[in-house]
Parts: structure tokens; sequence; C-alpha cells
């Protein structure tokens, strides 16, 4: 994956555009759903971050894990442990403290996994990732199986001037778009980067890479870091929007959704996954509305996807825009 | 019982050398007791039937296996047991005898990766590669002497098989290598393929310190200076290209016997 054609990058703009412009429009477009809306599109967005973040292990790495949840519940559990009872929090504190113990944490399950591949990878991961839920869930650390609840939102000043009110559901909205749009944009400066590179490489072919001159357990270990922290990143702001956390938040099922959310927008592609997000979320909202058994359309969903489009919307999108970009004279 | 492998013995000129290099897989002794020298800017090829053992020897000289026992020496050090990763960065580049290039990379892709072995780490993050100046003119470097240049920006997997088995080499090249281990670079290439090969392994005698692996015996005879002849793990004799060719013990176990001979 190098350059996206010139016209998908247009759309995809595009999207970006309709979706910072949303809070504006969105009580004309939905009278009576708009609030609703805009907080499922920040928890979405905050998703989208989440299922990138997995991209960069399972689509460009080649790291299968089933314990990617585990750091988005850690990067949340931080937030609740560090907030005071009855004050908010320094977000210039809370926040890279946060980010630090979850990249400590990613580091060390990547360490102790990382020379598995394949199934055992899976296994490992999935292991690490129920062993975190299991420690939230039965100690009383943070409420055990109860959870936990930020009271205030983190305070975000500079010199006792307030920047940002997080309380705000229209400001958290565009937290969390700023999220999808940073973290997109630094993943496809780390994917073009030297680094980017060799890990792009493993996961087309590790041997040929060691045979070049390149040690790939080093190379995958920071990748599993770097994508950990980022879920980390992700937990820790859907911890401020929900204001609460629990240990479901690292369990396996919201990893194996994560995972649905790669595999459907596309592995390897980045912008992929943070549609694939979109598309699950929504998905499972209409399933919802309209009964209660949604698993079932949903799982027939995710079928038909993976079916009719073994690369995913973002492979099929590629597919699309770089036909076209050849006609246009494009590379 | 190993014969010297060269007739020239200025030690400071032997670059690469094992010593009793032996590998075993169980009960198989794939490789038995080696002792070979390669001689700086020579080129040395490894003949002998299938199931010889020249591919693990392959192996075992540029760290894709540990050795069971002997060492390997690297203008005199010792690199026995060293990882692949670390004997590719000390300047031993190997090819392999099945294609294994990136097939969803261009070809220029493909060479920049292998170029940038020559930084120091690839553990950089934010500028892009294709701004690394050194590292993309010795892909383009790497590119023309394999010569490929015309197929630059082409997806390596979208090539002819041909084409592929050179970008192959170019990799190798881009990574800086001063020893080239090249495993059956003309396996199963057509009779045009193959003479542009011989072309270029041609060229790349003249430049680098040579180990081929090779089947083929006209063009093993045509490019190598210095012919070892494998059997069973074993060296059955090493020498000039002539007195390979006249030896009979040579020629009983290997070139007369109908069934392996090309």
């Amino acid at each position: 994956m190098s350059r996206l054609p010139r016209s998908l990058s247009i759309l995809l703009s595009a999207v970006i555009v309709l979706l910072a412009a949303y809070p504006f429009f969105g009580d004309v477009l939905f009278p009576n759903k708009h609030a609703f809306l805009m907080q499922k599109l920040t928890g979405i967005m905050i998703m989208a971050v989440m299922a990138m973040s997995l991209d960069l292990l399972v689509g460009v790495a080649g790291l299968v894990s089933m314990g990617h949840a585990a750091f988005f519940g850690l990067g949340g559990y931080m937030l609740a442990m560090l907030s005071p009872e009855y004050s908010a929090a320094n977000l210039w504190v809370v926040l890279p403290a946060a980010l630090v113990v979850v990249a400590i944490a990613s580091a060390m399950v990547g360490y102790l996994s990382i020379r598995t591949s394949g199934i055992y990878f899976i296994m490992v991961t999935l292991a690490f990732g129920q062993m975190g839920f299991y420690f939230f869930n039965d100690s009383k650390v943070a409420g055990g199986s109860d959870g936990a609840y930020i009271m205030f939102k983190p305070a975000v000043e500079i010199l006792g001037v307030s920047l940002l009110n997080l309380g705000d559901k229209r400001t958290l909205y565009y937290v969390g778009l700023g999220a999808l749009v940073g973290v997109y944009l630094l993943l496809r400066l780390l994917l073009a980067s030297p680094f980017g590179r060799v890990v792009s490489a493993i996961g087309v072919n590790e041997n040929r890479v060691r045979g070049l001159g390149f040690d790939p357990v080093a190379y995958k270990l920071l990748a599993f870091t770097i994508g950990g922290t980022i879920a980390g990143l992700a937990g820790f702001l859907a911890a401020i929007q929900y204001g609460f956390v629990n240990p479901a938040t690292l369990s396996w099922h919201h990893s194996g959704e994560a995972l649905v959310m790669v595999i459907l927008g596309g592995m390897g592609t980045l912008f992929g996954p943070a549609i694939g997000a979109f598309v699950f979320e929504l998905a499972k909202m209409g399933f919802e509305s309209v009964t209660e058994h949604w698993l079932l359309p949903m799982g027939m969903m995710i079928i038909g996807i993976v079916l009719l489009l073994p690369k995913g919307v973002g492979g099929l999108l590629l597919q699309l825009f770089s036909g076209r970009s050849k006609m246009e004279g494009g590379q | 019982m190993n014969s010297m492998t060269s007739a020239v013995l200025d030690e400071s000129k032997v670059v690469l050398e094992t010593r009793q290099l032996t590998k075993s897989f169980g009960g198989l002794v794939a490789v038995n007791s080696a002792n070979y020298r390669f001689i700086e800017r020579q080129a040395h090829a490894i003949i002998g039937p299938n199931g010889a053992g020249k591919s693990t020897f392959v192996n075992l000289l540029t760290g894709h296996f540990p050795p069971s026992s002997g060492e390997i020496l690297f203008k005199g050090q010792r690199i026995t047991g060293f990882p692949a990763h670390k004997v590719s960065r000390l300047g031993v580049g190997r090819s392999y005898q099945k294609t294994n290039v990136f097939p969803v990379f261009t070809c220029f892709e493909n060479c920049r990766l292998a170029a940038q072995a020559q930084l120091p780490t690839s553990m950089r993050f934010l500028r892009p590669a294709a701004m690394y100046k050194e590292v993309n003119e010795r892909a383009d470097w790497a590119l023309e002497l394999c010569g490929l240049t015309s197929r630059r920006d082409r997806i390596a997997g979208s090539m002819s098989y041909g084409e592929q088995r050179q970008l192959e080499i170019g990799m190798v090249l881009a990574t800086g290598p001063e020893i080239l281990v090249l495993d059956e670079p003309l396996a199963g290439m057509g009779k045009e393929e193959s003479e542009r090969m011989v072309g270029l392994l041609k060229d790349l005698a003249r430049r680098f310190t040579l180990i081929l692996i090779e089947h083929d015996m006209d063009a093993v005879f045509s490019i190598a200076e210095v012919l070892t002849v494998m059997v069973n793990g074993t060296v059955l004799e090493s020498g000039s290209v002539e007195a390979i060719r006249a030896s009979k013990a040579v020629q009983d176990a290997y070139l007369g016997d109908g069934a392996e001979a090309y």
C-alpha cells in the first residue's frame, strides 16, 4: 500500500468534511435523534481509531491479535484509576500516564508473544487479553465486575485557562474526529518511513526480511507496542465519553469486534478498517432497532461482505478508484 | 579427507571459510565436515546432485540454519551461529532458490527495502523512506545492475518469472554485499532468460566474491573459476574448472551418471 489514488483521497476527505459539518446540520436532518446520533458517531470514530491500530498489527505486520481490546480497556481503566473521586483530573497528566502504562503493557505482552506465529500467536494474545479481563473482573482494583465511574471529565487547561470542555458533547465529537484523522495521518506517515516499509514487508514475507538484514522480532515488537498504545488512546477517549469503564471493554468479544471491523473494512488498507468501524456500528444500530435478535442479520451481513468482497470495503474502493485514475492518466 | 579448495593460499584473501562444518537433521547428515575457503573476488561454484547438501550448506553459510558443529569465519572473524540478519549485515548477501521477492511491492520498492539495510538502522519513523536520497540511489543502482531499470515501477508480482529472478538478485545487490551467495539463480528459467542471467552473473563475478549453487553445467563452466563437487554432504573434489572436468571421480559420481546430469 503506497499512495492512495487521488480520487479516493478526495472522496475520503469529503467524508471527513461531512463528518466535521455534521454537528451543524444534524438537527435539521434528524430533529429527534440528533444528540443521540452525535454521541453514536463519537463512539464510532473512537472505535475507528481502535480498528486502525489493530490493522497495523493484523493487516500490515501480519500479527493476528485476539487480545487487542485489553489495551483499549487498560487505557480506559487508567483514566478511571488516575482520576480523583471528587474533582477533575488534569488531562496533561492522566493522558501521558495512561499511554505510558499501556505502552509498557503492550511491550511486555508483545515481548512474550511475538516469537510465536500463526495460530499460536492468536492463542497467546487471546490468553493475555483474558488475563487482563479477569484481572479487572475479579480484583477490587477498580470496582471489580461492576466497573468504575469517572465522575468528572478530565480538565484541559493551560495556565488555568480551560481550552476544551470535554463534558460538552459537541466538543467531544470533534475530539473523536481529531483522533480519527490524526491517528490515520500518523499511521500513514509511519508506514511510509523506513520502519513502516520493513513492517509492511514482514507482513508479506518475514523470512526474506530477515535475509535482507533486518531482525523481524524487533520491528514486530515495536509495531505491536505502537498498535497497543493507540488502542489505549481509543480506550481512554471512550472512557471519557461514557464516564464509565467495565471489564467487558477488555474482553475477547471486544477484540473480536475490532477484528471484524478490520476484515470488513479491508486488511492493510488503514482507511478501510476505519470504514469498517462505521459499517459495523451503524449496521448494529440499525439491526438493533428492528429486532432484539440483531446478531443474526449482523452475522449474515458479515458473511455476505466477506464472501462478496474478500478484500473488504477498502479493497473494493481501491479497485474502483485505481481503475478510474488510470484512465485519467494518474498513477 | 577434505581437500583444500583452492590453489591460491594467500590467507589474507580468504573472505569466507568453513571448518569442519556439519549439519544433521535427526539421523541424516546433510553437510558433513565441510572445509571451504572462498577467495576474494573469485567466482566459486558448488555443484552436485540433488540432495547433496548444497542448499543446506547455503543456509548454514548465511545463518538461516545454525550448524550442528564446526565453524564459519568471515574475514577471520568467527560468525558461527549468527542469525541471518546479522550475517547479511556483515556483507554476505544471498538469493533464494525459490523466487522470494515481495510481490505486492514495485520493483523499486523491493530494492529500496533491501537498500535500507545500508542505514545503520531502519528504526526511523517520521521521514518517508522516499526521502532518503542514498537509499533511493542505491536501489536504482541495483535495478540498473540487474537490468530492471525499465521495470522500475512495475508491481513485482506482475512481472515474468525471469524478471522476478533478476529482481531477486537486484535485491541482494541493494543490501550492499561483499559476497553474493546465489542459490540456483537459473532454476526454472527458459533458454533466453537463462542467457540473460548468465550474462548478469558473469558481470557480477567481476565485481563480487561469488558463491554459486547451480545445476546448469554449461552456465557453471562459463562463469566459475573454482568448482567444488558435493556428494552426500561431503566435498568430493575441488579445483579449477579444467581439473574438475578432467576428474575421473567427478565424472563417475556426477557428470557421467545419466540421471542427474544436465
